[in-house]
C-alpha cells in the first residue's frame, strides 16, 4: 500500500505545531497501524530525521498508552479498539490520513502526537479507590455479590484510561473516565461506605482540571475501546445528585 | 566458600514464615516518617510496595516510566490469579499448591520462598476483593475459579481476560490513595539508569525524566526494584514495548548477583508471527486451554482449511502424549510439544509454524448446559451452538475480539492458530528470603527477582507473586534491614557518591548521542533478538550458544560503533531512551547464554537437546544442578559462578510427570 499521511509534528509544549506531510509505500495490510509509523520512524532515521513521537507500550489494546486521532476519530476507524489493535485492513491503498493527538484542554501536548493525562491521575488520587489498608480484610467470600452487580461493575472497571472519551467529547468532558470508576465502586458493598465522598470529590477535581460537563451526545461511547456504556454517566449522576442532596 | 547466604529461617517448613513474622524486628511509626523508600516500577509489585509501605507510615517515592502508573505491563496479564482457598472443596491446600510450584518449577526453587507464596495468596485475593477488584462471580454471589496448566484443581481466580487489568488497577488505587495524601511522591516518565551506592549500601537512584531528559539525584534509604522481566531481549516477545533490563541491569554491575539468567518462559498459546515488520507478539491466554483443544493434521505438509479435517484426521497431540494433563500441561511442555510438531511438517497456517486451538467441543458442551439450564431440552444443534458461543464468549470474550482484530479471523468460526513466544523470565536478581539482593538495602520484587518459580512458572503465579511480593512480605521484611538504619539521617544528594554515578550515566549518554552511526537502535534490537531466540529460546545446544556468545560480542561492539540516534539529549527523545536499554541487553543476552552453556542439563523451560530422554523429555541431572545459579559482575563479558544448593528437606525431586 502506498499511503500519505498528515502527521502532526509539534516540538514541544511551548512551540507551535503543524501538520506535516509524508510519503509511505510498501506497507503491508498485516501490519497494525503503529507498525507502519515503526516503517515510517524507521526511515526517517535512516535520512538522519527526527522520528515522530508517539505514546505506546503494550500494543495489546489494554495499557491505554497510545492515542491519535485518526482522520477526525479517537482510535481510528474501528469500534471498540485501541490505535495499537488497528491494523492497515482498515484502510485502501492510495488513501490520505490524517494524525492529531488527543485535543482538550485537560491534555496539554508533551511533543508531535504526545499528550500529558496525568490530570486523570489526579482524578484518581482524589477518590477513586476503597479507603482499605494491606492486611485488613475479611475472606473474599464473607459478603456474597450479585452476579448481574459484579458483572455491571466489571463492564465499568475496563476501562483502560486512554481519555479517548475527552478527545471526542465536544466539551472535552470526562465525565466517562470518572463515571466509570464511581460506577464500578457504588456498584459494589466493599465501595458502597465511601460512595458520596468518592463521587464529590472526584468531580470536584475533574472540573479543576478543566473538563467540561456532559450534554449527552454519546460520542464518548462510540469511541471507547472498552465500549464503556454511558449508563454509568447516568449512575454517576444519582451518585452525585445523592451525596448533594443529602449532605 | 559461597558467598550466599539465603537467610531462610530454621524450623519445619509450615512455620517458617508465622516464626518470621512474630519476630521480626520493628521499626516504631515515628522512625517511618523519617525512612525513605525508593520503589522502581509501578506494576503489581511495585505499586502493591509502594502503597502498603506507605500505608505502614514510610516516605515512599515511586518511579515509572509510562505516563501513569496504571500502564505497567502487568496490566496486559490475562487468565487469573492463583490462590489456595479451596473454594471449589476440590481439594486444594496450601501445602498443594506449594507442591504444584515446586514441581512445576522442575524442582529449582527454594522450598521455603514458595511456600510462604502458598501461605499469603488467600490473604490476596481478600485484599483485592476488598479493593473493590470485580472477580468473576457464579449465579450465587460467590467467587468462581478456573483451572490452570500444571494443576489439578480449580484455584485461579478471574476477571474476564482481564485479570492483570482488574489487579493492577486495584493496586494503582491503593498507590492513589496514598499519592492524593502525600505519602507517596510519585514520578512518572522517569526511567531509572542507575543505583547509588554509599559504604556499601544502596542509597538512592539516578533517574531521567524522560520529557526533558535531565538526570535527576533521588535519595532513599533502601531502594526497591520492582521493574518486571527481561523477556524483550529476544526482541519479540508479549512484553510491552517499555519493558527492559536495565534497572537491574545496572543493579547487576553495581554488585547485585543475577540469579539463573537463562530461565526463560516461552509460552505456547501466542498470535504467531505474520512478517518481518512484527514488532511484538500477542498472548492468547492460558485460560484457553480450559476449554480449547490443541491439535494439528496426522498428514505431513496438509493442504485443507481446518474445518474441512475430519475428526479421525486430526492429532489432539497434548491428549495423546499427556493424557493426564491433557491440554493443561505446563507451559514449557506444550511449548515444546507444539515446536516437536512443527519442526516434524505437521504445521498449520502460511508459515505452517502454528498449531490450532479449537473451541468447537467448548461451544456444545457449554451450549448443552446452557439449554438444560433455560428448560430448551429439545434445542437442535444450531442453538445449541448459538447458546455455546455467547458462553464462550462471556469467559473469553475480549481475548477472541483481540485475535479478530490482528489476524482477520473470526475464532467463533475457524480454530485460532497459535504458537509459542517468549513471555516471562523466572531469571532475575538474585535475593534472599528477606527479597534482598547481594547489595544491602536494595530489593528486588515481582518478576524482576528470580525467586521462586525455579525453571519454569506456572499459569497466574506471576499476579500471584507480585502481589504477595508487595503486599505481603516486603512490609515485613524490610523491618530486619530498616530496624538497624533508624539512625541515618537522610543523606543529601550532594554527596559524591550522587555526583560521580550521575557523571558516569552522562558519560554514557553522551557517548551514545555521539557515536552518530548508520543504523537505527531497532536494527540492533532485532539481531539480537534474532540471535537469542535461535539459539537460547525454546531449545538450546553447546555449538549454538557458544556462536551466540561470540555473535552478541561482535554486535555489541558494532552497536557501539554504528549505532545512530537522532535529536538531541535534553528533550523527549525515545531513540535514545530505546538505545540505552539495547544497549543492556547487549550485555545481558551474552549472560544468558553463558548460563544456559554452563547448566548441562534440562530442566523447565531450559531445554538442552544433548539432555532428554528417550520420550523428549526435559532429563534434570539432580546430582549436578541442584543449585541457583548466582553471576557475580567482573567486568563486561566476564562474571564469575556462585552457587546456593537447594535442599529439599520436604519434596523429593523426581521425574517431573504430566503423564
Amino acid at each position: 500500500m502506498n499511503l500519505t499521511l498528515k502527521i502532526w509534528r509539534q516540538k514541544n509544549s511551548k512551540e507551535e505545531g503543524k501538520l506535516v506531510t509524508y510519503q509511505v509505500d510498501g506497507i503491508s495490510k498485516e501490519m497494525s497501524f503503529l507498525e507502519m509509523f515503526d516503517v515510517l520512524n524507521e526511515r526517517l532515521v535512516a535520512k538522519n530525521e527526527e522520528p515522530i513521537a508517539f505514546d505506546h507500550d503494550c500494543r495489546e489494546g489494554i495499557c491505554g498508552m497510545c492515542s491519535m486521532h485518526i482522520n477526525g476519530r479517537p482510535h481510528g476507524p474501528w469500534t471498540r479498539t485501541t490505535v495499537c489493535q488497528l491494523h492497515m485492513r482498515a484502510f485502501e491503498d492510495g488513501e490520505t490520513i490524517v494524525i492529531e493527538p488527543w485535543r482538550a484542554k485537560g491534555f496539554p501536548v508533551i511533543k508531535d502526537l504526545m499528550v500529558d493525562r496525568s490530570a486523570f491521575d489526579r482524578i484518581m488520587a482524589a477518590g477513586g479507590f476503597v479507603s482499605v489498608n494491606t492486611g485488613n480484610a475479611q475472606d473474599a467470600n464473607c459478603l456474597p455479590v450479585p452476579k448481574a452487580d459484579a458483572d455491571e461493575s466489571f463492564s465499568a472497571a475496563a476501562c483502560i484510561g486512554c481519555g479517548a472519551c475527552v478527545a471526542s467529547c465536544k466539551n472535552s468532558s470526562a465525565m466517562l473516565f470518572v463515571s466509570a470508576k464511581v460506577s464500578q465502586m457504588a456498584l459494589l458493598p466493599q465501595g458502597k461506605v465511601e460512595r458520596k465522598d468518592r463521587v464529590m470529590n472526584m468531580v470536584k477535581q475533574m472540573d479543576v482540571e478543566g473538563f467540561g460537563n456532559c450534554t449527552n451526545t454519546g460520542s464518548c461511547e462510540s469511541v471507547c475501546p472498552k465500549g464503556i456504556s454511558l449508563h454509568h454517566i447516568a449512575r454517576m449522576n444519582r451518585e452525585y445528585l445523592l451525596a448533594n442532596i443529602t449532605e | 566458600m559461597t558467598k550466599l547466604n539465603s537467610k531462610i529461617p530454621d524450623g519445619p517448613l509450615e512455620t517458617k514464615w508465622t516464626k518470621y513474622k512474630s519476630t521480626v524486628p520493628l521499626v516504631n511509626p515515628s522512625n517511618k516518617r523519617n525512612i525513605e523508600i525508593i520503589v522502581v516500577g509501578s506494576g503489581l509489585a511495585g505499586a502493591s510496595a509502594a502503597a502498603s509501605l506507605a500505608e505502614l507510615g514510610y516516605k515512599v517515592k515511586c518511579f515509572c516510566f509510562q505516563d501513569s502508573p496504571r500502564r505497567a505491563h502487568s496490566i496486559a496479564a490475562q487468565g487469573g490469579i492463583n490462590a489456595a482457598k479451596n473454594y471449589q472443596n476440590d481439594g486444594d491446600s496450601v501445602y498443594r499448591l506449594f507442591y504444584d510450584t515446586i514441581k512445576g518449577g522442575d524442582y529449582r526453587a527454594r522450598e521455603g520462598n514458595v511456600h510462604r507464596l502458598a501461605e499469603v495468596s488467600s490473604a490476596i485475593i481478600d485484599q483485592c476483593v476488598a479493593q473493590g477488584v470485580p472477580f468473576a462471580r457464579e449465579y450465587g454471589g460467590y467467587l468462581d475459579n478456573r483451572s490452570f496448566g500444571g494443576t489439578q484443581v480449580q484455584r485461579t481466580f478471574y476477571a474476564a481476560g482481564q485479570t492483570g487489568q482488574q489487579l493492577l488497577l486495584g493496586a494503582y488505587s491503593a498507590l492513589s490513595r496514598q499519592i492524593g495524601k502525600g505519602s507517596v511522591e510519585m514520578h512518572t516518565r522517569h526511567e531509572m539508569l542507575d543505583v547509588v551506592i554509599i559504604d556499601g549500601k544502596a542509597r538512592g537512584i539516578i533517574a531521567r525524566d524522560l520529557i526533558s531528559g535531565k538526570l535527576e539525584r533521588h535519595f532513599g534509604h533502601a531502594v526497591l526494584l520492582c521493574t518486571g522481566g527481561y523477556g524483550n531481549v529476544f526482541y519479540l516477545s508479549t512484553n510491552a514495548m517499555g519493558c527492559n533490563a536495565t534497572a537491574i541491569w545496572k543493579a547487576h554491575k553495581k554488585g547485585a548477583f543475577f540469579g539463573n539468567p537463562c530461565y526463560t518462559q516461552i509460552h505456547p498459546t501466542c498470535i504467531p508471527v505474520a512478517g518481518d515488520h512484527q514488532s511484538k507478539l500477542t498472548l492468547m491466554s492460558e485460560s484457553l486451554r480450559n476449554d480449547g483443544r490443541i491439535w494439528v493434521p496426522k498428514k505431513q505438509g496438509e493442504a485443507r482449511k481446518a474445518n474441512e479435517i475430519p475428526e479421525d484426521e486430526r492429532d489432539y497431540y497434548l491428549e495423546r502424549r499427556y493424557p493426564a494433563f491433557g491440554n493443561l500441561v505446563p507451559r514449557d511442555v506444550a511449548s515444546r510439544a507444539a515446536k516437536e510438531r512443527c519442526d516434524a511438517g505437521y504445521g498449520v497456517g502460511v508459515s505452517k509454524m502454528a498449531v490450532y486451538l479449537d473451541f468447537a467441543f467448548a461451544y456444545e458442551r457449554y451450549g448443552k448446559t446452557k439449554a438444560n439450564q433455560l428448560g430448551l431440552h429439545t434445542a437442535s444443534g444450531a442453538e445449541i451452538l448459538k447458546l455455546g458461543k455467547a458462553e464462550v464468549a462471556e469467559k473469553y470474550g475480549n481475548l477472541f475480539e483481540m485475535y479478530e482484530k490482528i489476524t482477520g479471523e473470526n475464532p467463533y468460526e475457524v480454530p485460532m492458530r497459535i504458537y509459542p513466544a517468549a513471555h516471562y523470565v523466572m531469571g532475575g536478581l538474585w535475593v534472599d528470603y528477606d527479597l534482598m539482593t547481594t547489595v544491602p538495602g536494595m530489593y528486588a520484587l515481582g518478576e524482576a527477582n528470580f525467586s521462586d518459580h525455579g525453571a519454569n512458572r506456572l499459569g497466574a503465579s506471576a499476579l500471584m507473586q507480585g502481589l504477595a511480593d508487595g503486599y505481603f512480605v516486603i512490609p515485613y521484611t524490610i523491618g530486619t534491614y530498616l530496624s538497624q538504619d533508624i539512625r541515618t539521617k537522610a543523606i543529601s544528594t550532594d554527596h559524591e557518591a550522587f555526583a560521580e554515578t550521575e557523571k558516569k550515566i552522562q558519560e554514557q549518554i553522551d557517548r551514545l548521542m555521539n557515536i552518530k552511526g548508520a543504523r537505527s537502535v531497532d536494527h540492533f534490537h532485532k539481531r539480537l533478538g534474532k540471535i537469542m531466540w535461535d539459539k537460547c529460546g525454546m531449545a538450546r545446544n553447546e555449538k549454538g550458544l557458544a556462536e551466540a556468545i561470540g555473535e552478541i560480542k561482535a554486535l555489541r561492539e558494532e552497536f557501539w560503533k554504528d549505532v545512530r540516534i537522532p535529536g538531541g539529549q535534553n528533550e523527549l527523545n525515545a531513540e535514545l531512551e530505546k538505545a540505552i536499554r539495547v544497549a543492556d541487553f547487549l550485555e545481558l543476552g551474552e549472560l544468558m547464554c553463558k548460563d544456559a552453556l554452563h547448566r548441562k542439563e534440562s530442566c523447565g523451560g531450559h531445554f538442552r537437546e544433548e539432555y532428554q530422554t528417550e520420550e523428549g523429555e526435559a532429563k534434570r541431572d539432580d546430582d549436578n544442578f541442584t543449585y541457583a545459579a548466582a553471576w557475580e559482575f567482573k567486568n563486561v563479558g566476564e562474571w564469575e559462578l556462585n552457587k546456593e544448593d537447594l535442599n529439599y528437606q520436604v519434596v523429593h525431586p523426581s521425574q517431573r510427570s504430566y503423564k
